[in-house]
């Protein structure tokens, strides 16, 4: 592992425990409810996780959907758009504990599968889905259920479901097919991780879409030195996103990792940060 | 500095949740986050 990489590894843990601190809440089987959760995080963690003392986004928007009074977040739509508008990707890069899990599960296997591209399209149709189903939902039910939250993230599964039910004997005593569900999505994404780099991040997270579609303008960001580039391939070989490098440096798929920077022969990868100035 | 469009999207974005907090949403955010979501956890 380069230097970068373990210098991004040590973040990933921080932003991990910084954003679950609460490790009570694993030995008495509760969630912290303390006022630190009137802010998001920009990235997926469950707030249902005994740890987590931060609210997530996605489960967040979808609460906002399901009331009476109003259905966009302007407040978690705001907060996201200023941190991928900074970061970008970065965040899924660096940040997000559930990317965190899918890398730590990806280095079980040197065995690697690509991921065809149309496989990273459902994610932009969640992200888009996300609050219009929540509403008709509401609608037609009566009631506001996060949907997503609800049938697919397997970061609350993991985060939340498993370590509650483990602890809280009636919790355990109200698991049903829903619960078989959820830990067979999380079985699934949890497996895939271990051939296919990323593959929740990748395929399905509505945060990554939406901060991959900042990655082009993102305050952050990544570009090549054309002067430099020798064209040797070197960064796409190492990409662990498969992406057409130098061309698709700003791709959505990129997670930031810096790979190709660490790797290219020629520092022709640098840093963009501050209008048009590099680093 | 030649204006980018990462720093208007960050202006638009920090009013945004300005906004949003002036409204009130930063509170319901909470009031949902203190309770365990049955849903996330695969229970209701």
């Amino acid at each position: 592992m380069t230097l970068t990489q373990r210098l991004r590894r040590k973040v990933q843990y921080l932003a991990a425990l910084l954003a679950n601190p609460y490790l009570i809440g694993f030995a008495r089987g509760t969630i912290y409810q303390g006022n630190a959760k009137l802010v998001c995080v920009p990235f997926l963690n469950c707030y249902s996780c005994p740890g987590a003392i931060f609210s997530c986004p996605v489960g967040a928007v979808q609460a906002i959907a399901g009331g009476a009074s109003y259905r966009l977040s302007l407040y978690v739509g705001g907060l996201l758009l200023a941190a991928g508008s900074v970061l970008g990707r970065f965040i899924c890069g660096w940040l997000c504990p559930f990317g965190l899990i899918q890398e730590l599960l990806a280095s079980l296997s040197r065995t690697k599968l690509r991921l065809a591209r149309v496989l990273t399209w459902p994610k932009y149709a969640i992200m888009v889905l996300l609050v219009p189903a929540v509403v008709v939902w509401a609608g037609a039910t009566g009631t506001a259920v996060p949907l997503f939250c609800k049938y697919l993230c397997p970061a609350g599964t993991l985060e939340g479901g498993i370590p509650l039910v483990s602890l809280d004997l009636p919790l355990r005593a109200l698991t049903g097919a829903l619960f078989q569900w959820k830990v067979a999505v999380l079985a699934a994404v949890m497996i895939a991780s271990v051939f296919v780099y990323r593959p929740f991040c990748r395929s399905l997270c509505p945060l990554g879409a939406f901060h991959g579609l900042l990655n082009g303008v993102a305050l952050v960001s990544l570009n090549v030195n054309r002067e430099r580039c020798t064209t040797c391939g070197t960064c796409s070989s190492v990409c662990p996103v498969d992406l057409d490098l130098p061309d698709r440096l700003n791709d959505p798929e990129c997670i930031r990792c810096l790979r190709c920077l660490r790797a290219c022969p020629q520092d022709a990868v640098r840093f963009s940060h501050r209008a048009g100035r590099n680093s | 500095m030649k204006a980018r469009p990462g720093w208007l999207l960050l202006a638009l974005g920090l009013g945004l949740t300005l906004a949003g907090i002036l409204r009130g949403e930063a509170w319901r955010v909470l009031t949902k986050a203190i309770i365990i979501c049955l849903e996330c956890i695969g229970i209701g």
